[in-house]
């Protein structure tokens, strides 16, 4: 019975691949609420086939990708004694997150082609448009970049850190740091075998401001007029508050 | 306890923010000082962004100053006629000041423009204040302090008006120039600016000493309230639920502040005053003069 359901599913199921991702997520969705602290995800999930396990080892590669922004990135010289801000480089599009976390060293795991096609690795992920003046060292603005976002929990690489049980179990936990920003965090997850993508697997994770968080920063965008008016009147009602209680509190 | 800011985006220790606060407002208390000087450099070292840190700087001051004005009114020691002059040079002033930031923003260069502006005015003014304090500490006890000149450049300039709190018949004109001064410093630096109006209205326009710090207060009320609105509405960067934590902190802070600085003898406040002052300018000189850790920073792009 058990099996006949099975095999329904799979017939159902459009452009049936050999071994696909039933993905479960701990969570699709972070609320961004005043106490926010950061917060991990659990990304798990089973691969389903209806052939036996082929003989070479499968991989599995998890990335998490929060929303993309442009930026530009500075290098301080020292001039006339001071350090100041010279030349720069600006960068189309960076993630403001990103995390890869595979079974195996990434090189081992997915080849460079694939790598390249997919925008696996973190420096292919970051979109360079070189609006950089001639002789500026593009590559090493790219570098600090990623070892910026390396020091911030922004960007992460994490090599061993999904967990693979008998070629159909996987799982691993993606840490979102305390300053994130919000939006549509898209999750893939590829399986590699040789080298090669044999499936591949995409959801979004919803990160949001919600509660005061939201009302605040909302406003503070679409109604800047009031938001100001708001800001300057909380700090006149506090101010003249504190005089008059405290002239109350001597008396 | 972690608490997110929903502008600046980071995510920072609410006892610290609350310590923070409180540590302004006693300096405030006790020296008599809006604190933005410190506070601002203060904030960007707990990793508030420098954009964030200003206008929401602005709008602390905003309120610590209401709180002291209301003070100053019951003593009547605010001369209200000069503080709109100068408050008419002030918004002017602001106004320029907040172009003036979001052109630096633009260029990548605003961190090292305030901060050559804190280590410029804090070290000029810390150096003042304590030459100026220790003479006056030897010379306690025994004379007069030094007499002032009454007459001075600002009676020769036309358009003269009568300033009666303050006893004085002088050109509209400086007191103009000083405020419009001020204005830009305060949209720039995120202070209020009372260190730099304080002095120049008893050297400058020759004040009497006891309306300055309230007609001060009274003038950078309007000129701060003015910079956040115009930070609020260009460059969505005051944080108002850091504004309401600092605040909290302050107010509490100031009233222990006023009861230290009510033990303490003028002169001794203010040579602590100056070695506050010295101290943070030369931690910024230090961070401009010694090596990064990282050369590198990251920004939004520019309007370029």
């Amino acid at each position: 019975m058990v099996r006949i359901l099975l095999l329904a599913l799979c017939f159902a199921l459009p452009a049936s691949a050999a071994e696909e991702v039933v993905l479960g997520l701990s969570r699709d969705r972070v609320s961004i609420t005043a106490f926010f602290d950061g917060s991990e995800i659990l990304v798990f999930g089973a691969v389903k086939r209806d052939e036996p396990i082929p003989e070479e080892r499968l991989e599995v590669i998890i990335t998490v990708e929060g929303p993309r922004e442009p930026l530009v990135i500075r290098r301080k010289e020292r001039r006339f004694g001071i350090w100041v801000n010279t030349e720069s480089v600006e960068v189309a599009s960076a993630p403001s997150f990103y995390a890869v976390a595979s079974t195996a060293p990434l090189v081992v795991a997915m080849s460079e082609e694939e790598d390249l096609r997919s925008r696996v690795s973190i420096y292919n992920a970051i979109r360079t448009v070189s609006a950089a003046p001639e002789g500026t060292d593009t590559a090493r603005f790219i570098d600090a970049l990623v070892r910026i976002r390396l020091r911030e929990g922004l960007y992460q690489r994490r090599p061993y850190h999904v967990v693979l049980d008998e070629q159909t179990l996987f799982r691993t936990s993606v840490q979102l740091p305390a300053n994130i920003s919000e939006g549509g965090y898209e999750t893939r997850i590829f399986l590699t075998r040789q080298g090669e993508i044999v499936h591949q697997f995409k959801t979004v994770i919803d990160v949001q401001k919600v509660g005061l968080e939201r009302f605040l920063f909302s406003l503070s965008r679409e109604q800047p007029f009031v938001y100001g008016i708001m800001a300057v009147g909380i700090a006149l009602v506090a101010g003249w508050g504190a005089s008059a209680g405290f002239a109350l509190l001597r008396r | 306890m972690q608490i997110y800011l929903p502008i600046a985006e980071v995510s920072v220790n609410l006892f610290l923010l609350l310590g923070l606060g409180g540590l302004i407002g006693v300096l405030s208390g006790m020296f008599g000082v809006g604190g933005g000087f410190l506070l601002t450099p203060l904030l960007f070292f707990i990793g508030i962004p420098p954009a964030v840190a200003v206008a929401t700087g602005a709008n602390q001051i905003v309120a610590s100053s209401v709180s002291g004005l209301f003070a100053h009114l019951r003593r009547k020691t605010v001369d209200i006629r000069m503080g709109w002059i100068l408050l008419i040079g002030g918004f002017a002033g602001a106004a320029l000041g907040v172009y003036l930031f979001n052109v630096l923003r633009a260029l990548g260069q605003v961190d090292l423009f305030v901060t050559l502006c804190y280590v410029l005015f804090l070290g000029v003014i810390g150096a003042l204040m304590f030459v100026e304090s220790v003479r006056a500490l030897r010379r306690s006890g025994r004379g007069k302090p030094a007499r002032q000149r009454k007459r001075g450049w600002a009676q020769a300039l036309p358009m003269k008006m009568r300033f009666r709190t303050s006893g004085l018949y002088i050109s509209v004109i400086p007191p103009i120039l000083v405020g419009f001064f001020v204005g830009i410093l305060s949209a720039v630096m995120g202070v209020g600016g009372g260190f730099i109006m304080v002095p120049a209205m008893i050297y400058l326009l020759h004040m009497p000493t006891k309306v300055v710090v309230g007609t001060s207060l009274f003038q950078i009320i309007f000129v701060t309230a003015f910079t956040t609105f115009l930070h609020a509405t260009t460059n969505y960067t005051v944080d108002v639920v850091l504004a309401v934590l600092l605040l909290f902190g302050g107010i509490i802070g100031a009233q222990v502040g006023t009861g230290i600085g009510l033990r303490l003898r003028a002169e001794q406040l203010r040579i602590l005053l100056a070695v506050l002052v010295l101290a943070v300018c030369t931690k910024l000189a230090l961070d401009l003069l010694l090596t990064p850790s990282e050369l590198y920073s990251l920004g939004p792009p520019g309007e370029s």
